[in-house]
């Protein structure tokens, strides 16, 4: 499975003006990775559907990282 | 001809009263990478396209139009009840002297729309490649937009159509894969 978000380390110089971000994130959706969406899907019930803004969870891309701040090993 | 279904295509929801937010907002209204740049794009390109994804581009159009709408609605709501005063202070000084409350399409430093924007190139990759390029900018545009409010229901909105451009970059790309099929073989997804 892929990530949804990157992480990275910028260079943090030693006469930078502001406090620095240590790290910084991009955001890599789903779209990047499925190349031609297959048939027979899972989907959402309508409700959901609507409420996630696409009819396939495998689809639904989170903004911001819900994992924000979570150290995974 | 076009059909107008008198609803939005997602609720749309302000909580709190912050003029500012419009100011940022109307990026997507008439910013290079906004909802009427790509349906303008879209609705144009659409008929020089091979067959095979005329559709595609006409329903991504209309939709686009169905996202203005609802930019639209929130940069209303934000301003409605707004005083002089508060549209001063939001930054929004400049727009009330040329609109008052009216919308109008530029970018959120009040740059007016232009054509130039968007791009007809009559190639199809061409054409397909800056459709997904637009995608992905106006994917990021939404993720700046939820990173500075902080209108839990605003964001709700901005969520739902920023997941839209994903699934439009997809479809995209998916055009491109189904105008690269060689003509005749058969290829099962
Ligand atoms: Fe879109």
């Amino acid at each position: 499975m892929f990530s949804q978000f990157k992480y990275w380390k910028p260079f943090i110089g030693p006469f930078d003006p502001c406090k620095p971000i240590k790290v910084k994130s991009y955001s890599t959706p789903p779209h990047l990775y499925i190349g031609f969406q297959p048939p027979g899907m899972k989907q959402f019930s309508p409700k959901d559907a609507l409420m996630h803004g696409t009819l396939w969870p495998q689809l639904y891309s989170p903004y911001p990282d819900p994992n924000k701040g979570v150290k995974k090993d | 001809m076009f059909y107008y279904e008198k609803k939005l295509q997602y609720p749309v929801r302000v909580s709190t009263c912050n003029p500012m937010l419009a100011k940022f907002l109307i990026e997507q209204y008439g910013g290079a990478d906004g909802e009427l740049a790509a349906a303008l794009r879209y609705m144009n390109q659409r008929y020089t396209i091979p067959d095979k994804v005329i559709g595609l581009l006409n329903d991504i159009a209309m939709e686009e139009f169905s996202h203005l709408e609802m930019i639209a609605t929130m940069v209303y709501k934000l301003t409605k009840d707004a005083t002089p005063e508060m549209m001063k202070a939001a930054g929004l000084g400049d727009h009330y002297a040329d609109h008052d409350k009216a919308l109008y399409y530029h970018n959120a430093a009040g740059v007016p729309w232009t054509a130039t924007y968007i791009q007809a190139k009559g190639d199809p990759i061409a054409d397909l490649y800056e459709d997904i390029a637009a995608e992905e900018k106006a994917r990021a545009t939404y993720q700046w937009l939820i990173d500075m409010s902080d209108d839990p229901d605003i964001n709700d909105s901005l969520r739902f159509l920023r997941e839209r451009e994903v699934v439009h970059s997809l479809r995209f790309r998916e055009a491109v894969e189904i105008l690269k099929e060689d003509q005749g073989k058969k290829k099962f997804y």
